[in-house]
C-alpha cells in the first residue's frame, strides 16, 4: 500500500508552506498532490512557489501531482483550470469542470471531492483517462471493497481516505469572513490564522466541526488505523494523509510502519494521543454508525 | 418562464397543476430521489396516472433520480430511469455521471435535466455535460449571483433553472456529507438530510435544545418556536462568538428577483419542496404563476405574497445577490 499526502486545505503562511513541502521530500511516501484546493484567493500568496516544490519533490523521487480547485465558478478560476489542465503535470480532479479542460488523451487522477459512489461511474472516469481514483471520505467500507474490485480490473489505483480532518462541505459562502462580519470579496483573508481550521462546537461546548473559510470540515481527525488490513485485503492500494501543522513527516512515518505491517493495529492512534492530546479521532465513516464514530475509543484508554 | 413545481405526492401532483404549474416534480418511493422521505413519493403505478393527469391538463412532468447509486445496486436506479420513460415522462433528473452515461446509452430518446445536486457552477462543465451526455437543462446550484447566471446563459445553449422558493442549501449541493458525519444519513446516498429518525429535543431547565445524531444544533427558550434542526442553519460557537455560523434558520424567496433572472435569460422557477403538504404547494404555485405571468405580460410585480410560507417567517435571496457570499 502506498501513501498519498492530500493537499494542504488550509491557507499557510509562503514560507510556511515552502517548508511542509521540503519536510515531505524525506518523508516515507510516494505521491503528493499539492497546489489550491479551497480558495482562489489564497493562491497568489504562493503561487510562484509551486514549481519549485514540485522541482524539489521530484528530485526527492515523489510522484508529484497538482490539484484543480474544488468549486470553479469565476472567471479568473476556469482560467486557471484551463492553464492546469495544459502545465504538462499530471492533475487531480475534485471539480468535474476538469473534464472541459483536460485533453482526452491526458491520464488524470480523481481526489475525494469529485462523487464517484458506484461501479458505472468508475467505469467512465476510467474510460475517460483516470488512473486513480481517491473514493469521497463518506463511502462505507462494504462500497470501498466493490469499487477497488472494480478498480483492479481497470487498472484504476484506489485510494481511501485515511488521515486527517475530513471535508464535508464546499459552499460559495466563505465562514470565516462571516464570522468576521465580512464577505467573501472583502475577506482579509481571516481564515490565514487558522492553520488547522477553527474549531466549531455547539452550544453546550461540544467538538463538531471545523471552518476553514468557504469549507466545512469535520472537528475530528480521520484515522484508518483500525481498517489498514481491511483496506489492503479490499485491494485498495492508497492512503491519503491530508497535511496538518506541526510535524506531519511523523505523522507519515506512523502510517508507513502501521501499513508495512511493522505495528500492531491501535499504534498509530496511541501514537496520535501521546503527540495530539486535544484531538479526536474517527473512523465512522468507514466502519461507523456516522461519520464521527470511532471504533477504537475504549482499546486506547 | 415555465414554472417547476415539487410532487411529493399523487395529490399534490394534482393540486399543483390545477393551480397553474407548467411543469411538476417528482420521484419513486426509494432511494433513487434526494426526498426519499417516510410517506412520500410514487410507485410504479402512481407515477403513471400522474404523468396522464398531468399530459391531460397541458403540464410536464420531470422524474428525479438525482441521488448517487450505491455500488454493487445500480440496477434499483436504471430501472427508475426506464421506468420513468416508460411512465412517459417529459425528461428525467440526474446527477450521477455514471447514470447520465447509462440514460445516454440506453435511452437516447429520454429528455435529461441535469441535477442541481450535480452542483455545475460554470458554462464549460455545462457544456460538457451537453456535449458528453445529451444533457438539456441544468438546474444551477445554489452559490451563484444573478450576473453569473446571466453570463452562464450567455455562453450556454443549455437552459437552465434556478431555485426561487422553499428550502436553501447553504453548501454546494451534492457536494455535503455533514449530515452523514451527524447522523451517517446522507443526501448523496440516502436521499435525506438531518433526518427526523435523529432529532431528539431536550427539555433543560426552560429551554430546548434541539439534537442531530447527539450533537446540539440549537436551543430556544420555552415559549419560542424551534426551528427543524437543519445542521447547516444550526446555531454554534467559534472563538469566541455563538450565532448561527453558516446559515440562520432562513429559507429562499427570490420572487422579486423574478425580472432580473428574466433578463437573466433564465428559462424555469424552481420551488423546492416536494415534502411540504399539497394545500402549501397550491398557495405557493398559484403565487408563482400570477408573478410569471405579471412578468410576461409586462405588468408589476406582486410583492411580498409569500412571506407567511417561509420557514421561521425570515427569508432570503441567497447567493442571488454577491453581498450573501
Amino acid at each position: 500500500m502506498e501513501l498519498t499526502v492530500g493537499p494542504n486545505q488550509f491557507f499557510w503562511k509562503p514560507e510556511d508552506w515552502s517548508a511542509s513541502y521540503e519536510a515531505l521530500a524525506t518523508a516515507p511516501v510516494a505521491r503528493i498532490v499539492l497546489g489550491e484546493l479551497v480558495c482562489s484567493k489564497r493562491l497568489p500568496f504562493y503561487q510562484n512557489r509551486i514549481p519549485a516544490a514540485i522541482e524539489m519533490l521530484r528530485a526527492a523521487g515523489k510522484d508529484v501531482v497538482v490539484t484543480s480547485l474544488a468549486l470553479i465558478t469565476l472567471k479568473r478560476e476556469r482560467k486557471l483550470a484551463a492553464e492546469l489542465a495544459e502545465a504538462g503535470v499530471e492533475v487531480e480532479i475534485n471539480d468535474l469542470s476538469m473534464l472541459a479542460y483536460l485533453p482526452t488523451e491526458t491520464p488524470f487522477s480523481v481526489g475525494p471531492l469529485v462523487n464517484v459512489y458506484n461501479e458505472g461511474t468508475l467505469a467512465w472516469l476510467a474510460a475517460r483517462g483516470a488512473t486513480s481514483i481517491c473514493l469521497p471520505p463518506e463511502l462505507p467500507l462494504e462500497q470501498v471493497r466493490a469499487l477497488a474490485r472494480l478498480g483492479r480490473d481497470l487498472g484504476v489505483a484506489i485510494e481511501v481516505w485515511g488521515h486527517g480532518r475530513v471535508p464535508l462541505a464546499i459552499s460559495g459562502r466563505c465562514y470565516h469572513a462571516r464570522l468576521h462580519g465580512r464577505t467573501k470579496d472583502n475577506c482579509q483573508f481571516a481564515c490565514e490564522d487558522d492553520p488547522d481550521g477553527l474549531d466549531v462546537a455547539t452550544l453546550e461546548g461540544q467538538k463538531f466541526l471545523a471552518m476553514n473559510g468557504v469549507q466545512t470540515l469535520s472537528d475530528s481527525f480521520a484515522c484508518a488505523d483500525h481498517q489498514i488490513e481491511t483496506l489492503q485485503q479490499a485491494g485498495v492500494s492508497r492512503l491519503r494523509l491530508s497535511p496538518q501543522s506541526g510535524d506531519f513527516a511523523a505523522i507519515c512515518a506512523l502510517y508507513r510502519a502501521r501499513v508495512d505491517g511493522k505495528a500492531d493495529r491501535g499504534t498509530v492512534a496511541a501514537a496520535l494521543r501521546l503527540t495530539h492530546p486535544d484531538i479526536r479521532l474517527s473512523d465512522g465513516f468507514l466502519t461507523g454508525a456516522s461519520g464521527a464514530a470511532w471504533s477504537g475509543g475504549r482499546a486506547e484508554s | 418562464m415555465e414554472i417547476v413545481c415539487p410532487a411529493g405526492t399523487p395529490a399534490s401532483l394534482r393540486a399543483a397543476v390545477k393551480a397553474g404549474a407548467h411543469t411538476v416534480y417528482c420521484g419513486f418511493a426509494d432511494e433513487t430521489n434526494a426526498r426519499n422521505f417516510p410517506g412520500l413519493n410514487f410507485d410504479r403505478e402512481e407515477m403513471r396516472a400522474g404523468v396522464a393527469f398531468a399530459h391531460g391538463h397541458g403540464a410536464k412532468v420531470l422524474v428525479a433520480i438525482n441521488t448517487f447509486p450505491r455500488a454493487g445496486s445500480e440496477p434499483l436506479w436504471h430501472r427508475a430511469i426506464a421506468d420513468a420513460e416508460s411512465a412517459g415522462a417529459d425528461a428525467v433528473i440526474l446527477a450521477d455521471l455514471g447514470l447520465l452515461a447509462h440514460a445516454a446509452k440506453h435511452h437516447p430518446g429520454l429528455r435529461c435535466h441535469l441535477s442541481v445536486q450535480a452542483a455545475a457552477a460554470n458554462a464549460d462543465v455545462i457544456n460538457f455535460y451537453a456535449s458528453t451526455f445529451g444533457v438539456r437543462r441544468v438546474v444551477l446550484p445554489r452559490v451563484l449571483s444573478v450576473p453569473e447566471i446571466a453570463a452562464i446563459n450567455a455562453e450556454t445553449e443549455v437552459e437552465t433553472e434556478v431555485f426561487v422558493f422553499g428550502g436553501l442549501c447553504v453548501m454546494a449541493e451534492g457536494r455535503c456529507s455533514l449530515s452523514s458525519y451527524a447522523t451517517g444519513q446522507s443526501p448523496n446516498m440516502h436521499g435525506v438530510c438531518s433526518p427526523a429518525s435523529h432529532v431528539e429535543y431536550h427539555d433543560d431547565k426552560g429551554a430546548l435544545s434541539a439534537k442531530l445524531g447527539g450533537y446540539t444544533i440549537h436551543r430556544v427558550g420555552a415559549r419560542e418556536p424551534a426551528p427543524y434542526p437543519t445542521l447547516c442553519k444550526g446555531c454554534f460557537q467559534a472563538s469566541g462568538t455563538k450565532g448561527h455560523l453558516f446559515e440562520d434558520p432562513v429559507s429562499l424567496n427570490a420572487e422579486t428577483l423574478i425580472p432580473q433572472l428574466a433578463k437573466a435569460g433564465v428559462t424555469a422557477l424552481k420551488i423546492e419542496g416536494r415534502q411540504r403538504s399539497r394545500s402549501y404547494v397550491a398557495q405557493v404555485v398559484r403565487n408563482f404563476r400570477a408573478a410569471v405571468d405579471a412578468q410576461a405580460a409586462g405588468s408589476p410585480m406582486p410583492e411580498g405574497m409569500l412571506a407567511s410560507l417561509t420557514e421561521g417567517q425570515a427569508a432570503t435571496a441567497g447567493a442571488y445577490k454577491k453581498t450573501w457570499r
